[in-house]
């Protein structure tokens, strides 16, 4: 067999200049959104964060019951026709809650995922384009958030912050952004090396133009599927702090806290604690194999 | 004729971790308008960081520490940063070897070079386009309103290095630097390319530095030659004078080399050893280790000082060989 695949020169020298091109024009994307499609997790946790946001915007439509609204003879009712999920302890509709919940579930992951990625390619860059000192000031102040346990981190901001379900919000945030300082700082490096910057710099591109106009775009695949996988993560710590009684309070229907307050019910009513349990299973699942599939659409080395 | 770039006692070193490391070492040069200056030399004779040197982009660890670029009647090392990146790419431009590699792979192609138009000249985005498209068509590329809007991987090695080209001279500067501007591509590519390279700096009045290891490429386009060899210049001829007198031992042994059609020897010239690691220079002639003349004129001179450039008919020439006996003895 003939391993050496390469055309002889010549035929590669006919090939040069009339212009051929390799393939369609790669379209940016709804190609992207088309082989997301393709992608069999992609399906599967696009799927399932299309139905969150689904049901976040239209939870007035189709929660059956006012989420907030008590009734007493119905409490503790097991899943049924006229509740689905069963009631909590004050009669509340749980499948109302859950779908009420999504809207929080959402402000959690795109808020403090905001928060993480803007800080910390704030942070990365000002390391990886700022001198000697400033690199190495912001990098170890990066490794000394890294150092404290993750919820140690939370907490820490919450006890400045006071809690509540903004504040939960923002330490989930401040507490994933040296994660992404580091990913842009490394990427930033490595793509400042690269000769199309040389060429920007050689033709009058400033810092700042550079920085924006070429690294930041060059860098976006791994920032997205970072913060891809930062979103449930931020879900799940947002629904921990909840559960902590640092976020979300009481009658708010979001899942930490309704996992939180019905928990005491457990041994007699399950469902109390299984609808918001599972919701939050299902979104992080979604959220996870939604990451999973954009890394492998999104990545240049993972594609064939 | 005057003078668009003189360069003189360029001195550019690298502090490493095993000391210091002379790269360019007091290179005089001077570009007339509208002329092409050849700067040859083997791998690692400083002829890249000469031409980083001349638009300071040379990168830490390494830093100009001596001489003047005078360009336009202002020494290049001695404005600031700013006004610098304002000449970049408007008065001075560069070329490069990896054509591919230097084009940004996520942005079209036509907005990477429009953006030279808005930038440097103010243009709104869409008469800038309009600037790019032309100018796409004027350096070869077959239907440029469509190209303009491919990635540069959908492109071809001599079509990336075109629109580099169009990039380089977008703004018809006075000085292009072209590092290697065809090593990467065909052979039958690249005198496409460097036909092109010429009709444009022709049309433009741009004057041209063409680095290059490539002795068939500086005998087609240049009308000047520099030779570098160890940071230093050696030989500076007139590019007929070179190629057919040369005086230096160096650019002898090089073009003894070089395979000539129709010649029928059994090999080609080599030279042997390799040049000096740049810490361990030789006290006399950078060249003596590595010369046959040396040992033919036995002569001893060449270990224990270094020459200066001595003038030959057409140029300069930096060897004991060509200075006046007087000198020498």
């Amino acid at each position: 067999m003939n391993l050496d695949a390469n055309p002889a020169p010549a035929a590669l020298a006919a090939y040069d200049d009339p212009g051929i091109v390799a393939g369609p024009p790669r379209g940016g994307f709804r190609a992207m959104l088309r082989r997301l499609w393709r992608h069999r997790s992609g399906k599967i946790g696009g799927g399932l964060v299309l139905l969150i946001i689904f049901c976040a915007i239209f939870a007035p439509w189709i929660a059956p019951y006012d989420p907030l609204k008590l009734a007493m003879l119905d409490r503790l009712q097991p899943p049924s026709l006229a509740h689905p999920f069963g009631t909590d302890e004050l009669g509340r509709d749980l499948l109302s809650r859950v779908i009420y919940g999504t809207r929080y579930m959402i402000l959690v992951s795109v808020v403090s995922t905001g928060i993480a990625a803007t800080g910390g390619i704030f942070l990365g860059l000002l390391a990886a384009a700022g001198g000697r000192w400033t690199d190495l000031l912001v990098m170890r102040l990066v490794d000394i958030m890294l150092a404290f346990p993750y919820i140690l981190l939370l907490l820490a901001v919450i006890a400045i912050l006071g809690p509540s379900l903004i504040t939960a919000l923002v330490a989930v945030g401040i507490a994933a952004m040296p994660g992404f300082a580091r990913l842009v700082r490394g990427e930033t490096l490595s793509v400042r090396e690269s000769e199309y910057v040389e060429a920007m710099r050689v033709l009058g591109a400033g810092t700042l133009r550079i920085t924006f106009r070429t690294i930041l775009p060059n860098i976006a695949s791994p920032l997205i599927i970072y913060a891809s996988y930062t979103m449930p993560l931020a879900v799940l710590s947002a629904a921990a702090l909840s559960f902590l009684g640092l976020g979300a309070q009481p009658p708010l229907p979001e899942w930490g806290a309704m996992l939180v307050q019905s928990r005491s019910f457990l041994r007699t009513s399950t469902w109390v604690v299984a609808a918001p349990g599972f919701a939050i299973f299902f979104a992080i699942i979604g959220l996870n194999l939604l990451g999973n599939a954009l890394r492998d659409v999104l990545d240049p080395k993972a594609r064939t | 004729m005057t003078a668009v770039l003189q360069v003189k006692g360029l001195r550019t070193q690298f502090a490493t971790d095993s000391g210091l490391v002379v790269a360019v070492d007091g290179v005089d040069l001077s570009v007339n308008e509208g002329e092409v200056l050849g700067l040859v030399g083997e791998s690692g004779s400083g002829k890249t960081i000469t031409a980083l040197s001349l638009i300071r982009l040379v990168s830490a660890p390494g830093r100009i520490v001596g001489g003047r670029v005078m360009f336009d009647g202002k020494d290049l090392l001695t404005l600031t940063e700013r006004e610098m990146v304002r000449l970049r790419g408007d008065r001075i431009s560069m070329v490069f070897q990896q054509p591919k590699a230097s084009l940004n792979p996520v942005r079209r192609i036509g907005a990477q070079i429009a953006e030279l138009f808005e930038y440097h000249r103010g243009l709104s985005c869409r008469a800038a386009m309009v600037q790019a498209v032309d100018l796409l068509g004027r350096v070869g590329i077959p239907a440029p309103d469509r190209k303009a809007l491919a990635y540069p991987h959908e492109l071809s090695g001599g079509q990336a290095q075109r629109v580099m080209i169009a990039m380089a001279l977008a703004l018809k500067p006075r000085l292009l630097i072209a590092d290697e501007p065809t090593t990467a591509l065909d052979v039958t590519i690249q005198a496409q390319i460097l036909e092109l390279l010429l009709d444009l700096c022709r049309d433009t009045g741009t004057a041209m530095i063409l680095v290059t290891h490539d002795l068939g490429v500086i005998a087609q386009t240049a009308d000047r030659v520099a030779v570098m060899y160890a940071g230093r210049i050696v030989e500076e001829r007139a590019v007929t004078d070179l190629f057919d007198d040369p005086c230096h031992p160096y650019t002898r042994a090089l073009l003894a080399s070089m395979p000539v059609q129709g010649d029928v020897r059994d090999r080609l010239g080599a030279i042997p050893g390799s040049v000096p690691p740049p810490g361990r220079m030789p006290l006399g002639c950078r060249f003596a280790p590595r010369c046959a003349e040396r040992i033919r004129h036995a002569m001893t001179i060449c270990d224990r000082e270094e020459p200066v450039l001595y003038r030959v008919a057409g140029g300069l020439s930096r060897c004991w060989l060509a200075a006046p006996a007087v000198v020498r003895s």
